[in-house]
């Protein structure tokens, strides 16, 4: 059977959680797999915390159902581990990536994770390149450079062809920035 | 020469994108969750010249389906989409738009019927209309939405059909999921390189040659003017299966009526309709490598009924379910229903599983359980619960 | 033969498809003037009036259309169509026509 890698985004409402799943989809189909991005669908408003999915395989894959075994989870948003199971169905040896400015290692006894943490300011680098704390698209370039699900060039082709212009560019060193800087444990 | 392009879409983009390249004359249309994506990508699309049409924005889907009724009738190629209480506010107008044989496509973003309000995925909304004489065509992903939508003009302007159709897809599975959909390279927009051409009315609205149309008809004349349109809509059968070769011919998909996987030596089988299919077909392969002899049935269209196609798959198999995405409350599920009626006096154990209502999520586990109730009747000789609801809290 | 009686005789293979009627002015075969109970007379005894070019109300009110204009100043009351109403005897302002019972 194909080989399906999927990964769940945390983050809350209006912080692109769904733009950073359909992100790392189109970077895929770029390299030509086969993938599935949708958000969790519930009523949505600003500031909840919602989950955005996306599966990505080297074959076409027809599976329709949720995703509840995560083999990645990146969470975008540092305040949600403390009010949502953010790596509940987690794969053994999964991969956490997430935005906080503390250590891989303090987060990963925090969450108790046995698999690998990946941790990068991304509110900091977004602030930083993109004068605004949306860290969706920082938090894929620490994802890229930790999962390797996807090339990094893929992931900022796939940002410009939405994000043009400064506002693009400024976004592609958010990306670049995470990626140098992500830290693991 | 124009190039197939692959790109990330979701269904209702994909419904967007293969209505405006079959260049509808009219669309109206009024929003509602789960085809809002749909109707506002067509409406960006006349705004911004890439689609010339006459978009009216009506004030209800009664008015919608009306709109669509009376421009069909001028001899327009017409599209429009609704799903759940759209689709029940317009429904008087639906079954007349078959009655006068027009070939509106309708996409449905299949989503639960109220109540309580539910925004998300089944088929309580096209099963509602099951009876109205519009074909029905159930999508399993989001390229078969694309392509469905395209093959529902040829289908439905077909003169030996001149039908609706409703191709439908499954309400935020399909329609807000982002898949791979393969565009078609066409040269000749005008007529999809020949696939579509101008629409040629079985009849229409016209000063040059009056006729009079949307008629009263008593007993003695209504009978059998419905006994001409059955007559149609059995016999566009025929129609929707070389449309289906066409189109597969000319760029290699093909999605039979009925399409068996695994089924050959399959000794229990499951029929599924729309996206709860894929999931389902991995099911299959998960549990064919432990050893059990399963298959399934993708029921994929769904009106005209296909009894003879799925006669033939379902001919070796000794215990089937079949599995509805909706409920007829005091019943069955209404494919159930249909399916028991092709197999009367033939041998297998027939079953009704009743899934996913209110976008209850169907996954591999809701089919090793259903595969493991049939293996169980079967065991027994006998089916001992016609109709069990999987995946809902006892 | 109405087109009633041609498609009373014809099998539901026959008829023509979704339920539509295939030529125009159908409704013309039936003569709703064998309803009259009551017929108009207009101008009886004297001749009030003399130019229905310049009025032309009770044609315009007609509910069956039944009253016709004839060139160049007439005014033809069709009685194939005429129900005996007695609408155009109501709105005449000069009270031409008044309604008289059939035999």
């Amino acid at each position: 059977m194909a080989k399906i890698t999927e990964v769940r985004f945390h983050g809350r409402g209006g912080q692109g959680v769904v733009t950073a799943s359909r992100l790392l989809a189109n970077a895929a189909i770029l390299e030509g797999k086969w993938i599935q991005a949708f958000p969790e669908f519930g009523p949505e408003r600003a500031g909840a915390p919602i989950k955005g999915y996306t599966r990505i395989g080297d074959e076409k894959f027809t599976i329709k159902s949720a995703i509840y075994t995560p083999d990645v989870v990146a969470v975008i948003d540092p305040t949600l581990p403390r009010l949502v199971p953010v790596t509940e169905g987690l794969k053994e040896g999964g991969i956490v990536v997430i935005n906080t400015p503390q250590t891989p290692e303090a987060i990963k006894s925090e969450l108790n994770v046995q698999g690998t943490v990946a941790a990068v300011n991304a509110t900091n680098i977004a602030l930083e390149t993109i004068g605004r704390p949306i860290a969706n698209t920082a938090i894929l370039g620490a994802l890229v450079k930790v999962t390797d699900l996807v090339k990094l060039d893929s992931i900022i082709e796939a940002l410009l062809e939405i994000f043009k212009g400064g506002v693009g560019q400024k976004n592609v060193d958010a990306i670049k920035r995470s990626y140098e800087e992500v830290k693991v444990a | 020469m124009a190039k197939a392009k692959t790109l990330g879409m979701m269904g209702d983009f994909a419904v967007a994108e293969a209505a405006k390249l079959c260049n509808p004359d009219v669309i109206a249309a009024y929003p509602i969750t789960p085809q809002t994506i749909i109707v506002e990508r067509l409406s960006e699309f006349v705004a911004e010249g890439e689609l010339d049409c006459e978009y009216i924005c009506v004030e209800s889907e009664h008015s919608a389906m009306s709109a669509c009724f009376g421009a069909s009738a001028a001899g327009a190629r017409v599209f429009t989409a609704s799903a759940s209480q759209g689709l029940a506010l317009m429904v008087e107008i639906v079954y007349i738009v078959a009655s006068a044989r027009f070939p509106v496509v309708m996409a449905i973003a299949d989503r639960a019927l109220s109540g309580p309000i539910n925004i998300h995925c089944d088929h309580s909304d096209a099963m509602l209309a099951r009876d109205s004489g519009w074909i029905m065509l159930f999508t399993e992903d989001c390229q078969e939405a694309y392509d469905t939508t395209i093959q529902s003009f040829k289908i439905a302007e077909d003169k030996r059909v001149s039908l609706p159709v409703m191709p439908c897809l499954d309400g935020f599975v399909l329609t807000h999921s982002i898949e791979p959909v393969t565009t078609l390279p066409i040269d000749d927009e005008e007529t999809l390189d020949g696939f579509l051409p101008i629409r040629d009315p079985l009849y229409k609205l016209d000063i040059e040659a009056p006729i009079a149309q949307g008629l009263l008809a008593l007993p003695e004349f209504f009978m059998e003017i419905k006994r001409g349109q059955q007559e149609a809509h059995l016999k566009s059968i025929d129609v929707i299966k070389d449309v289906i070769q066409d189109f597969g011919d000319r760029w290699g998909r093909y999605y039979p009526v009925v399409e068996p996987y695994r089924m050959d030596d399959a000794e229990v089988a499951v029929i599924t309709i729309g996206s709860a299919t894929g999931t389902a077909r991995v099911a299959v392969d998960v549990l064919r490598e432990e050893g059990k002899k399963v298959g399934l049935v993708k029921l994929r269209c769904f009106r005209p009924f296909p009894e003879k196609d799925l006669q033939a798959a379902l001919k070796n198999v000794q215990a089937i379910g079949v599995c509805d995405r909706a409920i007829s409350f005091g019943a069955t599920g209404p494919a159930y229903a249909d399916v028991a009626g092709a197999l009367y006096g033939r041998g297998p154990l027939l079953k009704n599983f009743i899934i996913g209502l209110g976008g209850k999520d169907i996954t591999i586990d809701t089919f090793r359980t259903i595969y493991d109730k049939l293996y169980a009747d079967l065991a027994k000789g006998e089916v001992e619960e016609r109709v069990e609801w999987i995946g809902i809290r006892e | 033969m109405t087109i009633q009686d041609e498609y009373r005789k014809k099998g539901w293979k026959d008829l023509p498809p979704g339920g539509i009627v295939d030529r125009p002015a159908t409704a013309l075969e039936y003569k709703t003037g064998t309803w009259r109970a009551f017929r108009p007379i207009r101008n009886k005894d004297k001749k009030i009036c003399q130019n229905p070019e310049n009025c032309l109300i009770c044609w315009a009110l007609c509910p069956d259309a039944a009253i016709k204009r004839v060139e160049p100043n007439e005014l033809e009351f069709d009685m194939d169509y005429c129900k005996g109403c007695g609408v155009c005897a109501l709105e005449c302002p000069l009270k031409a026509i008044e309604m008289e019972q059939e035999e």
